[in-house]
């Protein structure tokens, strides 16, 4: 499988990643590239393989839904680019 | 005092307990070291103020017979580590006003045991790269060079600060993470030691996330004996990190010296690849003599998935990244781009903020588990994982106690050498390391020799899951008949 330029332009407005148009015929040398490299995997007999979920056997640790931390808005916020009043700023998202 | 940047951890922590030197004493020392050491661009940040602050107060606890068992050692810290009130990075303008509020629970639990924060190291953009060159800060270059050459040389990545920051004798220790060979490549390419623990073994809390199934955090040292220190104080159950074991940290220190006598090795013969440098060979098979001569029993062993394993990396890691950096959208922490609606921020932000390398991952990343895709590459990746690591186990289960591999395919090459034309080329590298994390088991790389040119050549150990105690003491074997191998200073 291999992308085309339009193919380029939705994957890259799906991972919110602005490229400009003399981007797109270079970036889609190297994807498919990438893809021409994985294209191997389509020879591996993988019927009746159960995809792993889980590196480490083990059962997910569980903890008591207990508030355990909290009432550190500004160390939240400390870093944000805008914020006001412990709130994070963005553009105006609805009219 | 410039013999003191010379002295092992080991050694250090031992001398310091006899009030040979003080804590500040070494760290001035290895602080003197890292400046006149700035034309490798080792550290992106450098803590001065508060390394002789901690090691003060690492004087004072040893004064009042209060030391931890890593009391007044400087140590340099990888870029992807979050340190409170200290810029971490993740060495990408995306993150490089940074200033975590929190520590992860790794340096935590190092500082815990008293150990000294140097600064923080560069390495390869969010991790992603097998050669330093993709960081935000540019390159580290290699304390090696090629005889007769000056050929600036890469130290390997993403974790080359580290690396070179402990061969050029900057820090008694340094911190890395692994996802694909991060540790053990670089590890090789500069003559250290450099560990990646089984997957669980150290809490990923607080380190910054590339691929979160195969991420762990471990060890570079100058001996075997001192990453196993490191590591001790570095592992352990973690309540804030649930894929974090809970189990107990064994002394791995006192594995070193162990006798290998009656283990068995296994010889994985699908690492004997075509083209492969008839040095990596010779190494190999010197290793495996060594091994032998000290009692270990070696076994040809088969592990047929293997050539599947880069190229299932190449999808499963791509994806989770895609999944992790979803976070850098311009609104809670690090750049942001204005734009006309919100959307077109984000947009901008991600532009902006990620180099060419991390862009093409997250997008074929976003591809790979686009609808109508994720079945043909994501699903089948993650059943080849399955079959990668079965074939680990068919062997661990057949009485095989661990591998002994080449770490890397070469030695280290030039900067700006690979991965120009093709991304591909530079992938290439971890085909020894990547199957490992893919298993989720534990790894070492040994320092074991120098090639012509003389620059140094690693061997890879492969372990059971949870038992870095057995790779410490085969690792221990090799480093005992290879020797060391220490870069002439040209900086």
């Amino acid at each position: 499988m291999s992308v085309d330029a339009n193919t380029v332009r939705r994957i890259a407005h799906l991972a919110r990643i602005a490229v400009a148009e003399n981007e797109i015929e270079h970036l889609k040398g190297e994807l498919n590239a990438m893809l021409a490299f994985v294209e191997q995997l389509s020879s591996v007999k993988v019927e009746g393989v159960e995809p792993m979920t889980s590196v480490t056997p083990m059962t997910m640790k569980k903890r008591v839904d207990a508030v355990t931390d909290g009432g550190i808005a500004g160390d939240i916020v400390k870093n944000a680019p805008m914020s006001e009043e412990n709130f994070f700023l963005v553009p105006k998202v609805v009219e | 005092m410039s013999e003191l940047t010379s002295l092992t951890l080991t050694e250090a922590r031992d001398e310091l307990k006899k009030k040979t030197f003080t804590a500040a004493e070494l760290s001035a020392a290895h602080l003197a070291a890292i400046e006149k050491a700035r034309a490798l661009n080792a550290f992106v940040l450098e803590t001065p103020d508060r390394a002789i602050d901690m090691a003060k107060a690492s004087d004072a606890r040893i004064a009042a017979g209060k030391a931890g068992p890593l009391e007044g050692i400087p140590l340099a810290i990888k870029d992807m580590f979050c340190t409170a009130g200290v810029r971490s990075t993740a060495c990408s303008h995306i993150l490089d006003n940074f200033v975590p509020t929190y520590e992860s629970t790794v340096t935590s639990q190092l500082w815990r045991d008293g150990a000294v924060l140097l600064g923080k190291t560069n390495c390869d953009e969010f991790a992603m790269g097998s050669s330093n060159e993709t960081s935000h800060f540019g390159p580290v270059h290699s304390p090696w060079r090629r005889k007769g050459s000056n050929t600036p040389l890469t130290p390997g990545g993403s974790s080359g600060g580290s690396a070179a920051a402990v061969a050029a004798q900057l820090c008694l220790g340094a911190t890395g993470t692994d996802t694909g060979g991060s540790i053990r490549q670089p590890a090789a390419f500069t003559g250290t030691v450099g560990m990646k623990p089984t997957y669980g073994r150290c809490s990923r809390w607080g380190i910054v996330a590339f691929a979160s199934s195969l991420d762990q955090a471990g060890p570079f040292a100058r001996r075997v004996r001192d990453a196993a220190i490191l590591l001790r104080s570095m592992a352990g159950p973690d309540a804030k990190d649930t894929t974090c074991v809970d189990r107990a940290v064994p002394d791995y220190e006192a594995a070193v010296g162990k006798s290998v006598k009656g283990l068995r090795i296994g010889i994985p013969k699908e690492y004997r690849l075509d083209g492969m440098p008839a040095e990596i060979e010779k190494i190999w098979e010197q290793g495996r003599g060594w091994l032998k001569a000290a009692g270990a029993e070696l076994i040809e062993v088969s592990l047929p998935h293997t050539k599947y394993a880069l190229p299932a990396y190449y999808i499963v890691a791509p994806a989770e990244a895609s999944s992790n950096l979803a976070r850098y959208d311009g609104v809670r922490y690090g750049l942001r781009v204005p734009g006309r609606d919100i959307i077109d921020m984000y947009e901008k932000t991600r532009s902006d903020g990620f180099g060419a390398e991390v862009r093409r991952r997250v997008m074929i990343g976003t591809y790979v588990l686009s609808a109508g895709y994720y079945d043909a590459y994501y699903l089948r990746a993650q059943k080849v994982r399955t079959l990668i690591k079965k074939d680990f186990e068919d062997c661990f289960n057949a009485g095989v106690h661990a591998m002994l591999t080449p770490a890397t395919p070469s030695a280290a090459f030039g900067l700006g050498e690979k991965g120009g034309a093709d991304p591909v080329e530079m992938y290439l590298n971890d085909v020894f390391t990547v199957t490992v994390n893919m298993a989720g088991l534990p790894g070492i790389a040994v320092p074991a020799g120098l090639d012509a040119q003389g620059l140094p050549l690693g061997l890879q150990l492969i372990g059971r899951p949870f038992d870095e105690e057995t790779l410490f003491s085969l690792a221990a074997v090799i480093e005992q008949a290879a020797g060391q191998f220490r870069p002439q200073p040209w900086w």
